[in-house]
């Protein structure tokens, strides 16, 4: 069968499977978009090509598949690269199909012309520069192999002009040949026993679980250890909901904004048993000081993240669910043979002081006088008042964090953020695509007056294609946690940080993108808005909450300070530790 | 050889796909994550679809295990060893031009075949000299060049295979 290679792409994403690409043509990639008119594939045309990453990275996370954008060569393809980035720290699969300019032009300066493979190589798992049609189908498959398995992460296809409407012969290639990538996905049965030692030899151990055990769907393996084990749990950003926040061995969320018992139990533990966490300077805190008496069972697919920050005693390079299945079996053998070795009462002293910590010091914040608004509080009213099943979107900053505080996460991917590049903006074009991904849950989106301003346009695309998302903008006129650091560490110097609650007029602008807009001023309204919102189902819906302005983000861990020295909320200060 | 502390410099000989971009993503790799390249050298292999990159690396940078784990993540890289310099069969080209007169071209001459080095050409006022060999040996050269004046001096890089268990 003779195709154009525009055609033979766009039937290749209909052989992977893809069902939605986000997307806006232009020059380079006009060949591939008209066979998009024949295709079943749904096209959502954004209004900003980051809009098309964050849509793909959100539909992605929501769904466990790629996220699929194409766009145009030349400032299409440098637009993205921020949601490569972001999707690269996160590991997040992604396929983006670039236009690229002719196969003779390049290297010319020519029109839109940048050199898209090299501009993304550091932010990508892989990248191809197709030059010649008949390879598309190979290469398509290749970039979703990739993309998906090991470690995933986004790739980049950058395809020129003429090659998409060069003539080919349709072949799909019935196997992957890279010689060079294969990732190793089973467990070392050694390392899991030297694991189960450590295990079972523990008085204060933690299980810390990563991003790794939502990205493998190894939650209920991750039950079955710690109903076994009875193990207390931290689960970082990316993995909030990988065990339910209600689990009562679930200490929540490590690291600068993490709870006190989390960051705590981490620190004074003498075993960390790492599943798909990468010891991420924002949970570690200064890494010479971190959790000094741990040793460290470390289980991530990528064998470049053991070792990398912190000496792993037992290194399993492996795909987190597999592994989490060998240790769990091998724990149950271990009891098989010695009869106990697992009983409650060995951890009945660590319990007792990481209850106390909970008891001491959990989340709080100042109620205020009844007139403004608090962030945390339209949280915990959004969560009361949405069904249980809602995904949660954030930006950036400190609403990311105050989401991440006072949502209660019931199940894994449930809760869509940008962890490891803090993408302001990601918020309203992840919600998106979150909705695309899964149209039966109801989408909203916290977000930070700064991020909105940042992608707020693709609320346009939302409108026009019926996607209805819900947007919170938590909006208390500031860069918030710039200001909170200007305000912790710079004497109050407030630099460029203001930004108006005014201007722009968020209602008036919602409603211009074809959105529902209401404002929110006052503690009394926040409850009827939010039901308000939940009742609109035929647009997106902009909540305008006013909030206060001096709110800061507890606790927090100082950057660069040891986790032990953890700045908890004022009125908890005086309590022992 | 004699007993020395861990070596700071390594061997890597890394095969990878013969493919456009290769070495760019080899070099972009130890830019962004702050390795060092001490010397570097690619070449075709035996099999036309594969080349052999040998990149002598600065262990000191950051830790081998790590720059080999992360070398190991580019989709075109196929297989990385790791040779010690104790058990890597190394060998390095130098090429230098030396500025000459009758009696100096007449000293060198002589120093070149002690050397086991070949003179490839020479002018009146000029010899261009190579020498190929293990590092060290091309290293011993230069300082016995000392006393000429050089115009111009080339060094490949190291390349290597791992040491033949019969060899000594």
């Amino acid at each position: 069968m003779e195709l154009t290679g525009a055609q033979a792409l766009i039937k290749s994403l209909e052989t992977e499977g893809v069902e939605v690409i986000f997307g806006l043509p232009g020059g380079a990639i006009l060949p591939v978009y008209d066979p998009i008119i024949d295709s079943p594939i749904r096209h959502i045309l954004v209004r900003h090509e980051q809009g098309a990453g964050h849509a793909a990275e959100g539909y992605a996370q929501v769904t466990g598949r790629p996220g699929v954008a194409i766009v145009t060569s030349g400032p299409g393809a440098t637009n993205i690269v921020t949601p490569l980035a972001d999707a690269y720290m996160d590991s997040i699969p992604l396929v983006v199909v670039s236009g690229q300019v002719a196969t003779q032009a390049i290297g010319t300066d020519a029109f839109q012309e940048v050199d898209t493979t090299g501009i993304t190589m550091g932010v990508t798992k892989h990248n191809w520069l197709v030059t010649d049609a008949n390879d598309i189908p190979r290469v398509v498959a290749e970039a979703f192999h990739v993309a998906t398995t090991g470690r995933p992460g986004p790739v980049v296809i950058d395809l020129p002009k003429d090659i998409s409407n060069a003539k080919m012969q349709w072949n799909w290639p019935t196997s992957i040949d890279l010689p060079g990538y294969s990732p190793r996905v089973e467990p070392d049965l050694n390392a899991i026993d030297a694991a189960v030692a450590l295990i079972v030899a523990a008085k204060r151990p933690v299980l810390y679980v990563g991003g790794g055990v939502v990205k493998s769907d190894a939650s209920d393996v991750l039950r079955r250890l710690v109903d076994m084990t009875k193990i207390p749990v931290v689960t970082t950003l990316m993995a909030r909901g990988a065990l339910p926040d209600g689990d009562p061995r679930c200490l929540g969320m490590p690291g600068m904004h993490g709870n006190f018992t989390a960051v705590t139990a981490m620190q004074e533990a003498d075993l960390l048993i790492s599943l798909g966490a990468r010891f991420d300077d924002r949970v570690t805190g200064k890494v010479s000081a971190f959790a000094p008496d741990a040793k460290i069972v470390h289980i991530d697919v990528d064998a470049a993240e053991i070792g990398k920050v912190r000496h792993a005693d037992v290194a399993i390079v492996a795909d987190c669910r597999l592994a989490a299945i060998a240790l769990a079996d091998a724990l149950t053998k271990n009891l098989d043979a010695k009869g106990a070795g697992l009983d409650d009462a060995r951890l009945a002293s660590w319990w007792q002081r990481i209850d106390g910590c909970r008891k001491r010091f959990p989340y709080v914040y100042d109620q205020g006088d009844g007139k403004t608004i608090k962030p945390q509080f339209v949280v915990e009213m959004l969560r009361q008042s949405t069904p249980k099943d809602t995904i949660l979107v954030s930006g950036v900053g400190q609403h990311q964090m105050w989401a991440s505080q006072f949502w209660r996460f019931d199940a894994p991917r449930m809760w869509v953020n940008s962890g490891g590049l803090g993408t302001m903006g990601f918020a309203v074009p992840a919600a998106i695509g979150a909705k695309v991904g899964r149209p039966d849950a109801m989408v909203w989106a916290v977000d930070g007056d700064g991020c909105f301003q940042m992608t707020a346009q693709e609320l346009v695309t939302a409108s026009s294609e019926r996607i209805p998302i819900k947007v919170a903008i938590l909006n208390n006129a500031y860069l918030g946690m710039v200001r909170q650091w200007q305000h912790m560490f710079y004497e109050e110097r407030y630099s460029e940080v203001y930004l108006s609650p005014d201007l722009p007029d968020y209602v008036g602008w919602a409603e211009a993108m074809g959105c529902v807009g209401l404002r929110v001023s006052a503690p009394e309204e926040v409850l009827p808005a939010i039901e308000k919102a939940n009742a609109v189902d035929d647009r997106p819906v902009v909540l305008d909450f006013r909030t206060d302005s001096m709110e800061q983000v507890y606790p927090m861990v100082p950057a660069g300070a040891s986790n032990s020295d953890i700045v908890v909320h004022p009125s908890q200060s005086d309590r022992p530790r | 050889m004699s007993d020395s502390p861990a070596p700071k410099h390594h061997l890597l000989a890394i095969r990878v796909e013969n493919k456009a971009g290769v070495l760019v993503r080899i070099a972009g790799l130890f830019a962004r994550r702050g390795f060092n390249i001490v010397s570097l050298a690619v070449a075709p292999t035996n099999d036309v679809h594969f080349s052999r990159v040998s990149i002598v690396v600065d262990a000191e940078s950051a830790p081998l295990r790590q720059i080999v784990d992360q070398l190991d993540k580019l989709i075109n890289v196929v297989e990385i060893t790791e040779l010690n310099p104790m058990e890597a069969q190394q060998a390095e080209l130098l090429l230098v031009t030396l500025k000459t007169d009758k009696k100096v071209a007449k000293k060198l001459t002589k120093l070149v075949a002690a050397s086991k080095g070949t003179v490839l050409s020479t002018s009146k006022e000029a010899m261009t000299v190579m020498l190929a060999g293990p590092p060290e040996t091309l290293d011993d050269f230069e300082t016995s060049l000392r006393n000429f004046e050089i115009l111009e001096l080339q060094r490949s890089g190291s390349i290597a295979l791992p040491k033949l268990k019969s060899a000594s």
